[in-house]
């Protein structure tokens, strides 16, 4: 290493090597040593730090539902959760719901987005506006702006007009800005257009060409917008509270003003089933290369 | 390669494409401007020009991927204007990679016949031959990203003859590639489009590519053919100022025209159809019609009209490239065998003379001088 120099500016710059090369002036050895162990240091802290906010809630929502009698600890609360009619409705529903949901957020998102992408690339925009919209109004606005609908349907379209699941509509507004994240990042990562035009080209039609060429390129982006709309839907509670709907959240709620332990094991196992979702996942989505249109060398 | 016309089963037979008064508009730009090309069956048509000169949407458009706005396509015969991208069955090869990713080479190819109601046996059998056809058989099971470019490219061109296209639409499938690959697999392009018969438009912006490959150059500007003809007859005869200036490199020299002849370099030549014909003219002459002579010391004392002095040389192989500079500053390649060109050392006095060829002239520019310029 070369002459430590001082410059009158403050920066510490060093002399050129004898090969040519000029390096920005290292600290002295001891001080690199403290300073990387202070980083060290750091890092553990902010790791300490991340796990505490991430896991505290979780071991406490364990600590909490698991006692038992005298300071015993119990599994008597998740053994209790299906022994309550309202909690297995509620579950089943929110079940049904996220299912439905997702189903519509896929038949809506997928094929406009192609389509735009293919045919009409500078509504793009309008359609990411469009997407990201339902982010700007709170839950409660909407709610307020839906009642009248949901009223009519209540009113005429008989028992169906009347069903939770009818929660399916406004939850798919709901989702939409993070599926759509979810979709257009994994479209991004394909020549969409290409491959639409190279399987037309080929005499597929568009239902075709959706479901068997680009539905399997977005497989990674279509399932994490899926695991998304589920956990929306399992947590959302404003929605289906002020339409007086019986949901998981809405059941969770009441049931805790009863039975404060089942409805603590009830969100914990709903943290569970989110997580169980994430690691299905991480196993079954593709990796990135081998979605994309990577190259190996030519051969010599 | 073992496949041949007889054995394959991607063989066709070489069908009849017009485009009649095509136009195209994008908002305000009028990317096809009644075009109008007539392809014999089994001819291979290259389409040549600048971007966005609107070739690529005139492969589009016979392709169904585009609509023209007026004007008709026929295809033996057949109006196919209006008739969508799915039912033309036409093979395409695309300027990106569009091997779908999901799907092994063999998969790819077998796509179109497995959508044509082809059996699982037969659809393996006639994708092993597509692929046997670009030499790529034995990586039937890899996948899109374990192949290079070119092996892409080349599965892409199995997959597109895989269906037994009426038409091969090829959008300048090789622009992604190394140049060594792109000329080894326009060779093979070309090999396989004469075996087959097929007849294919080629969409290129490389002039080598499009004079290499086609049975005809159709050179677009601004939405228009410009001109449409035989690779040489487009060489040495261009009919517009533009495909004269636009294909190969140009000398652009002053001159005098008479109307039928124009007096360039000291040396009076016939002029081209089309030609600006009286007066001071611009005459563009090809690189290979200059000839360079070496000059003695003492010739080259008295420097005067027609000599000129070596400013650089090339070696280009088989080929020479040399720039002189005329008396008057302007510079003019010439273009001479290897072997001609390695005593024109820079500094050289030469004797500069124009091949008695025919030129295409233009009129003098307003702004430009008379020296003469280089163009590629």
């Amino acid at each position: 290493m070369g002459q430590v120099s001082q410059g009158s500016s403050g920066f510490q710059l060093g002399a050129a090597e004898p090969h040519g090369g000029a390096f920005l002036a290292q600290p002295p050895s001891s001080r690199r040593g403290s300073r990387r162990s202070a980083s060290g240091v750091a890092r553990v802290v902010i790791l300490v730090v991340i796990l505490a906010f991430l896991l505290v809630p979780l071991v406490g929502m364990i600590e909490f539902s698991t006692r038992g009698d005298y300071g015993a600890r119990s599994l008597d609360s998740y053994a209790a959760i299906f022994s309550y009619p309202n909690m297995v409705d509620g579950i089943v529903t929110s079940l049904e719901i996220a299912a439905l949901t997702v189903l519509g957020m896929l038949a809506l998102l997928v094929p406009t987005m192609v389509w735009t992408v293919v045919r009409v690339p500078r509504m793009r925009r309008v359609v990411e506006f469009l997407c990201l919209l339902p982010l700007a109004f709170p839950a409660i606005v909407l709610v307020v702006g839906i009642v009248p609908i949901y009223r009519w349907m209540g009113q005429n379209l008989g028992a169906i007009g009347a069903s939770p699941l009818t929660l399916a509509l406004i939850d798919i507004i709901l989702v939409l800005p993070y599926s759509y994240r979810a979709i257009d990042s994994s479209m991004r990562s394909i020549d969409t257009a290409t491959l639409a035009d190279a399987s037309r080209s080929l005499g597929a039609s568009w239902p075709r060409t959706i479901l068997q060429i680009i539905v399997p390129n977005l497989r990674g982006g279509i399932l994490s917008a899926s695991v998304l709309a589920i956990a929306l839907v399992l947590g959302e509670y404003t929605i289906s509270s002020l339409l007086s709907f019986q949901t998981l959240q809405v059941v969770i709620f009441l049931l805790g003003k009863r039975d404060p332990y089942v409805s603590v094991a009830v969100s914990f196992g709903a943290l569970i089933f989110a997580f169980v979702l994430l690691f299905v996942i991480s196993r079954f989505a593709p990796g990135a290369v081998h979605r994309g249109q990577h190259t190996v060398e030519e051969p010599a | 390669m073992t496949a041949t016309v007889a054995n394959s089963s991607v063989a066709g037979h070489g069908v009849a494409v017009a485009f009649e008064d095509l136009h195209r508009w994008y908002g305000s730009v009028h990317a096809l401007d009644g075009l109008t090309i007539d392809i014999a069956p089994g001819e291979l048509i290259a389409l040549l020009g600048p971007s966005g000169c609107g070739k690529t949407t005139a492969l589009r458009a016979l392709g169904g991927l585009d609509e023209a706005d007026a004007g008709r396509i026929l295809v033996d015969g057949a109006d196919i204007t209006h008739v969508p991208t799915n039912k033309r069955n036409m093979g395409i090869v695309f300027q990106a990679y569009s091997l779908f990713p999901n799907m092994t080479a063999r998969d790819n190819v077998g796509y179109g016949l497995r959508l044509r109601g082809v059996d699982p046996a037969a659809r393996k059998r006639r994708a092993d031959e597509a692929l046997d056809l670009v030499g790529l058989q034995p990586q039937a099971g890899r996948y899109p990203h374990q192949m290079s470019g070119g092996q892409q490219q080349r599965v892409a061109l199995a997959r597109a003859l895989a269906i037994e296209p009426k038409v091969l639409l090829l959008d300048e499938p090789l622009s992604a590639l190394d140049a060594k690959v792109r000329r080894q697999l326009r060779e093979e392009i070309r090999r396989i489009q004469l075996m087959l018969g097929i007849t294919t438009l080629f969409v290129t912006h490389d002039q080598e590519e499009a004079l290499a490959m086609g049975d005809r150059v159709g050179v677009m500007s601004a939405g228009r053919l410009e001109q449409i003809a035989a690779p040489a007859e487009l060489y040495d005869r261009p009919k517009t100022r533009f495909v004269a200036e636009f294909v190969g490199l140009t000398n652009r020299m002053p001159g005098t025209a008479d109307g039928d002849r124009v007096v360039v370099g000291g040396t009076s030549v016939p002029l081209l159809p089309g030609s600006a014909g009286r007066g001071p003219v611009i005459a563009l002459v090809r690189p290979e019609n200059i000839r360079l002579t070496a000059l003695t010391d003492g010739a080259a004392a008295s420097a005067g009209p027609g000599t000129a002095r070596v400013v650089a040389t090339s070696f280009l192989g088989s080929l020479g490239r040399t720039q002189v500079v005329l008396p008057d500053g302007s510079l003019v390649v010439a273009q001479t065998a290897a072997s001609d060109s390695s005593i024109l050392v820079p500094d050289t006095a030469v004797r500069l003379e124009v091949a008695p060829n025919p030129v295409f002239t233009v009129e003098p520019e307003p702004a430009s001088s008379s020296a003469a310029t280089a163009v590629a």
